[in-house]
């Protein structure tokens, strides 16, 4: 049960539950979707991006797994209001995280709320679901035409 | 006494303690638990006899065959070719001829769609696939549509996923050239009625394939009896190896139709001006095939003709009806397909799809695996049927005759601790 109560944290669940700035973004600039054909989840993130590259609003909406859904909800929350460097920074990081050996200790300054998600690690097929919201947003800040997808 | 436990001794006949000796990979433990594998319908796990008859290949048997004088060319041969014999036999198609050995139903259904489809087709000629197949019998119809112009047609399905034969005997017409169903679904082991869609696609003059990925490892199979023209299956789902299946083809339709690929052992006579072919299976069969493969199909094949088909599907019934009794216990679970209704139990192979109102079909995947149960979580390979039934993923739990009540309850138990964990 403990590899369980790691991955599935009360944090995650209720991001789950009640994700934040979930729907569709009226004045939303930027938009792009995400696609993990493997398992059929997609998503789009919506971005409203100033002058200065500035992320003054964000947005998702889609259908996914408790870990892709509370991932992006929890990615929603982190960037509004970050520059596009700034952003590249926390993604960096919670990729490094996600992607560390099983046993490698977890820079909670680094990472901050993040680390509830140092649980997929363990299940390395998951990596995916966590990362799949990132990748769009990232998509959709750098203004790339084609949508994102897993594989 | 538990409810597994009276159900299990109730079929005294059927003894999966024994039948699980067999299967190695069955005894092990994965996250500190016992394997239990209900993934059977992506792919099965492998007797002994199967192991080693790979093994006593590339051990004992290695050569090229068709084409060595040599001692261990003919030994080779002899048992590839045996192993089309014992095939034709377990299907009981007409002819040895009528057996061609491919990569899997991928393949056998590809060669189809190109062979026959390509010389057979033409513009505004149609085909018709039902709304619950796997990708690979929708796909390889969908690339010959746009090769020739034909247009592919879709036989709706009921809420139960059973294929509604008065909706296609009303699409069927003059322009029909192919039907293409599985014989038994793999998103919702719902089991499609192919000898009344073979009858009204001939009175057509269309002809028909099957996919049997699902078919051939739950059902007694009997190519003649069914009438249909075509039916591939894999080596894999049928507790054989990777990479080797089987296109059963009548033969005046194969006779007829031009190769697929070309290459060493499909051709009579080769100049730079003109090529002739092998003779039948030969001429689908260019290049040096998985001989290993193919003979350890045979022993996969021996394998569950000795349990005996009828005893799998009976066996597999109780398991499947164990299994809908209890998913049906468990609050916000929902089964998707017939599953439910016990009164249509044999139109069904060991194949149950559901979705829960806690949890998403991953999350539920996750937690069973950390319950040491293997199931599928996703589309199946099936995105139009799960669309059908408004869902973009379920969970798949596949059965196989090795599997026992006890594994059910594990199944049971750990969907349980799936509420306990999202609080549902």
């Amino acid at each position: 049960m403990s590899e369980l109560r790691e991955l599935y944290q009360q944090v995650i669940l209720d991001h789950n539950r009640n994700p934040r700035n979930f729907g569709p973004l009226e004045v939303a600039n930027r938009h792009q979707e995400g696609h993990n054909p493997l398992c059929g989840d997609s998503l789009t993130v919506y971005l409203l991006v100033d002058d200065q590259g500035v992320i003054e609003d964000i947005h998702f909406e889609g259908t996914g797994c408790a870990i892709s859904k509370a991932s992006a909800s929890l990615m929603t929350s982190l960037v509004k209001g970050k520059t596009a460097t700034q952003t590249e920074r926390i993604f960096a990081d919670f990729h490094e995280l996600v992607t560390s050996a099983v046993d490698s200790p977890v820079d909670d300054a680094k990472v901050g709320k993040l680390a509830v998600f140092a649980g997929v690690r363990e299940f390395p097929m998951r990596v995916k679901c966590a990362t799949l919201a990132w990748h769009t947003m990232r998509s959709a800040l750098h203004g790339d035409n084609a949508p994102v997808t897993t594989e | 006494m538990t409810r597994a436990a009276e159900t299990s001794g109730s079929l005294l006949c059927f003894d999966v303690d024994r039948v699980r000796e067999d299967f190695p990979v069955l005894h092990q433990k994965i996250r500190d638990r016992d394997l239990v594998y209900l993934d059977n319908a992506a792919t099965t796990q492998k007797p002994q006899t199967v192991i080693d008859a790979i093994s006593r290949y590339y051990g004992q048997q290695n050569a090229n065959i068709h084409r060595g004088v040599h001692y261990l060319s003919q030994e080779a041969t002899f048992a590839y070719e045996r192993a089309r014999a014992r095939i034709r036999l377990f299907l009981n198609a007409a002819a040895n001829a009528e057996i061609i050995f491919v990569r899997g139903t991928t393949e056998g259904i590809n060669l189809v769609a190109h062979s026959y489809g390509g010389s057979n087709l033409k513009e505004n000629d149609e085909i018709v696939i039902s709304h619950t197949e796997h990708h690979s019998n929708i796909i390889p119809w969908q690339l010959l549509c746009a090769r020739t112009g034909a247009i592919l047609r879709v036989v709706p399905v009921d809420d139960d996923g059973q294929f509604l034969l008065e909706e296609y005997a009303a699409l069927l017409n003059d322009r029909t050239r192919i039907v293409a169903v599985a014989h038994a679904s793999n998103a919702l082991g719902t089991i499609n009625p192919v000898r009344e869609i073979a009858r009204l696609a001939h009175d057509r003059g269309a002809v028909v394939v099957v996919d049997g990925a699902q078919g051939v490892p739950h059902l007694p199979v009997d190519v003649r009896d069914l009438d249909c023209d075509f039916y591939a299956f894999s080596g894999h789902k049928v507790f054989g190896p990777t990479g080797v299946g089987i296109l059963y083809g009548r033969k005046s339709l194969i006779d007829a139709m031009p190769p697929y690929e070309g290459g060493g052992s499909m051709i009579k006579t080769v100049s730079f001006e003109e090529t002739t072919y092998a003779d039948l299976p030969a001429k689908f069969e260019a290049g040096t095939p998985h001989i290993a493969g193919g003979i350890a199909l045979e022993s996969a094949i021996d394998y569950v003709t000795a349990l005996g088909p009828e005893r799998i599907a009976a066996y597999e019934t109780t398991l499947l009806e164990y299994a809908i009794d209890l998913l049906s216990e468990i609050d916000g679970l929902r089964l998707i397909g017939a599953a439910p209704k016990r009164d249509r139990i044999g139109d069904r192979v060991g194949v149950i799809s559901f979705v829960m109102e806690a949890a998403h079909p991953h999350d539920i995947g996750t937690i069973l695996d950390t319950e040491g149960v293997a199931v599928r979580a996703g589309h199946h390979c099936a995105q139009p049927a799960m669309a059908r039934f408004g869902v973009p993923a379920t969970v798949r739990a596949s059965l196989a005759f090795y599997n026992t009540h006890e594994e059910i309850d594990a199944l049971a138990a750990g969907l349980r601790k799936v509420n306990e964990v999202f609080g549902g």
